[in-house]
């Protein structure tokens, strides 16, 4: 299954499904990436992490570590 | 009547301008008890009796945040009469769902959408009307920058509160979710009231920990859990969580209507060059050395050095001393108000000035937008430490000075990395540790180049060890740090808040951290100047610092450092002299040495201190006066900062443990190689050395709780 954290740069996708548990993985679903949302890969920090992303119309930064626990379509 | 309205909404929503505008120049600021968090509080203009409380800007009511915690508890405990709940009109999906939660709280709510300027300048619509159906309390739309709709707001919260009615959500979730809501609230005890139900019952489902504690009764509610767990194949935190977006997504539609055409916002393309690949660290740098350059190098030294040298030395000072000559005022009563009192009043205000000039740039950064992109762009270098993207500002500050270097911390939110910071930045080697450099450097290494950029070695490696190693023990393992950062648009942010945020923040040095510095200030003073002799007590020239207290008690303690090769009574004393103001301890010498005056690098003394001292035990002198507990300014703005003394010793002993073990094992091995043959100090610290590595390379869990207890913090 494919990640956010593998999501290149200018794609848009749609959010299957959240893994994981504890704070993390609420306070990514607090910030709004719950199951079937869009999310639109913005960028990528100058040192290659975190990635930047626009999500119900905002932007969010997250680790790659955590992008890894969204998996996408 | 009192009324209490607490504001609620997400950080960035535009909650402090409003609060400023609400209250004006009327306003309370401290912290939360025992807590980093800051507490806002102030009467609303025009109102005596309504007292208007700034909770701490969150996304959720969730347990993992200090702020999030500090705010609900207060919710929950105190009851506000009511809440207005900001939402950011351009952001409004996101801050609905804290809305959600608000609503649940059994507290009368009005919700007011800020920024109406702009989303009408965007072209978007929101129907207030459809949203307030569908949320079921009543919304304004207000623009805080502006002042529209602000006392419309403020008067309709008034009104709300009065009329004592509760919020009733009409939000609804899944059938299923909402069966089980029902069924849970059935089994809670008489204890919580009607109102509350709802949200007691949620979180009993969210298996929410830090909640059952202060309930009086717990209802076993794992059946329920499992039947929705079962049902939804998800964990019950996340099924309400996906609730709650589920529910404002089906209303979203009906009440925004957005402008189709996708434009790029202004935002966008000011972004799209600030974070960009090859430009994001360059404009970074640039961006930091103007903030540097003006706060610390330029315009902040030469008022803080106009303050402390001309203001506290050649204008007040004399003026006093005619004033007490002329009064004739005993010696001692002179020396006093000159020496400790006045020395001490000016050691807190020269650094004020040099602070306001940092704090203006900090308020800046933070309000157009800027911040958020630091951590961002830092992020990937300082998680490996324990510290936040943002540490890179108090760090970079400390170099010049470490006051507000750990004044700027305020900056980070996270608590933990906070801590770490403000227990890290007086490791880098301060202006003020630079004469202690020079002295060092000129006296027992010609004066060779290696010897200052080492000290920057050694205060970054101490910086970086420390993160790793903190962050394994109990201290720091306990608090996730999930970086699920927004970054909010940029905007020009307005001139009185900048002001405002300048202001308080200087003030609160002054108050907090001015006490400690003042009373440690005529500690040492008296000390210093006080002693026996020819068999009498009592007040003495400053030639005769060998006879004071302070000479005693280096006597006494100066055996603790022979271990780390300098256990003479001078050395300890120079070390002690330099908790007032680091440069201090050149001075000390000086006087020690009998030459009165000197230089400023010490260059009087250099013959003599290397007749003292060897090389090993030189260098091992100068990384404990770097690395140990700062001077009382510092300090001071350590207490202040951690607003909690068990920390703020933590902070000092850890500090000054690091230097004793480092110097230590510096003494004993450098003397291994300079053939001073092996003991059993070398044995101790090859221990040291092999503890120390086990302490940065043992395995550790990241744990998954909130372990800041939060508890006493109501329990007045």
């Amino acid at each position: 299954m494919k990640t956010l954290k593998e999501t290149s740069v200018g794609e848009t996708v749609k959010v299957v499904k959240l893994n994981g548990s504890g704070p993390v993985k609420r306070r990514i679903m607090d910030m709004g990436i719950t199951k079937g949302v869009d999310v639109f890969v913005r960028k990528v920090a100058p040192l290659g992490d975190p990635v930047e992303v626009t999500v119900r119309g905002y932007e969010l930064s997250l680790r790659k570590a955590d992008a890894e626990m969204i998996e996408v379509e | 009547m009192a009324i209490k309205i607490a504001l609620a909404g997400n950080p960035n929503c535009g909650k402090t301008t409003l609060f400023n505008a609400l209250t004006g120049s009327n306003q309370f600021v401290g912290n939360w008890p025992g807590v980093t968090v800051e507490k806002k509080e102030g009467k609303l203009k025009g109102h005596k009796d309504v007292t208007i409380m700034d909770l701490p800007g969150i996304y959720s009511l969730s347990p993992y945040t200090l702020e999030e915690v500090v705010a609900r508890n207060y919710l929950i405990n105190e009851r506000p009469d009511a809440i207005l709940n900001i939402v950011d009109g351009t952001n409004i999906e996101r801050n609905l769902y804290l809305s959600t939660q608000i609503m649940e709280l059994g507290i009368p709510v009005i919700m007011a959408v800020n920024m109406m300027d702009i989303v009408e300048k965007n072209g978007d619509k929101i129907h207030i009307d459809k949203l307030a159906k569908k949320l079921g309390c009543e919304v304004v739309t207000i623009s805080a920058l502006k002042g529209t709709g602000i006392k419309e707001a403020a008067d309709k919260a008034v009104q709300i509160a009065q009329k004592k009615g509760a919020a009733v959500p009409v939000h609804e979730f899944d059938k299923d979710v909402e069966a089980v809501i029902r069924t849970v609230e059935s089994k809670l005890g008489s204890d919580i009231v009607n109102e509350q139900k709802r949200f007691f019952a949620i979180k009993l489902l969210e298996k929410d920990d830090k909640i059952t504690e202060q309930m009086k009764s717990v209802p076993d509610v794992s059946a329920e859990i499992k039947q929705l767990e079962d049902k939804f194949d998800d964990d019950t935190e996340s099924i309400i969580t996906n609730e709650r977006y589920v529910y404002i997504s089906s209303i979203i539609g009906d009440c925004v209507t957005k402008n189709k055409k996708n434009a790029m916002t202004t935002s966008d393309k000011i972004d799209r060059i600030v974070t960009n690949r090859w430009l994001a660290l360059p404009i970074f740098a640039v961006v930091m050395w103007v903030v540097y350059y003006v706060s610390v190098t330029t315009v902040g030294t030469f008022v803080t050095d106009w303050t402390n040298d001309v203001l506290f030395g050649e204008i007040i000072p004399p003026a006093i001393e005619n004033l007490l000559n002329a009064i004739h005022c005993a010696d001692w009563l002179q020396g006093l108000i000159l020496d400790g009192i006045v020395a001490g009043v000016g050691a807190v205000l020269g650094f004020v000035p040099q602070m306001l000039v940092l704090f203006l740039f900090l308020a800046f950064l933070e309000s157009c937008g800027y911040m958020a992109r630091v951590a961002f762009i830092m992020d990937r270098i300082f998680r490996k430490f324990g510290l936040s993207g943002k540490s890179f500002i108090p760090m970079l500050i400390g170099s010049g000075c470490g006051v507000p270097g750990i004044m700027a911390s305020r900056t980070i939110e996270n608590d933990r990395d906070r801590k770490m910071t403000i227990m890290t930045t007086t490791f880098v080697p301060c202006g003020a540790k630079l004469p202690i450099i020079a002295l060092i450097a000129g006296a027992l290494f010609n004066g060779a180049s290696w010897v200052a950029p080492s000290a920057y070695f050694v205060g970054i490696a101490a910086i970086i060890c420390s993160g790793i190693i903190l962050k394994k023990t109990k201290l720091f393992a306990g608090d996730p740090a999930p970086f699920v950062m927004e970054l909010p648009a940029y905007h020009w942010p307005t001139v009185s808040n900048v002001l405002r945020s300048m202001w308080e923040r200087g003030w609160s040095f002054i108050k907090k951290a001015g006490t400690i510095i003042l009373m440690s200030t005529i500690v040492l003073w008296f000390l210093m100047n006080f002693g026996w002799v020819d068999g009498s007590f009592g007040m003495l020239e400053a030639e005769q610092l060998n006879d004071s207290i302070l000479a005693s008690i280096g006597s006494v303690i100066a055996p603790l450092f022979a271990p780390l090769g300098w256990g003479d009574w001078k050395m300890a004393v120079a070390a002690v002299s330099g908790l007032i103001a680091k440069e201090n301890v050149v001075g000390t010498f000086g006087i020690l040495f009998g030459f009165g005056e000197v230089a400023e690098d010490g260059a009087e003394i250099w013959g003599q201190l290397a007749g003292s001292l060897s090389t090993v035990a030189a260098y091992s002198f100068l990384v404990f006066n770097l690395l140990c507990a700062p001077c009382f300014a510092a300090m001071g703005a350590i207490k202040r900062e951690m607003n909690n003394t068990k920390w703020f010793f933590t902070a000092i002993g850890y500090q000054t443990l690091l230097a004793y073990v480092v110097s230590l094992c510096i003494y004993q091995i450098g003397n291994l190689f300079i053939g001073g043959g092996f003991g059993i100090g070398t044995v101790v610290a090859v221990l040291l050395i092999i503890g120390f590595v086990y302490l940065l390379v043992r395995p550790y869990k990241e744990s998954a709780t909130l372990s800041v207890s939060t508890n006493k913090m109501f329990s007045k």
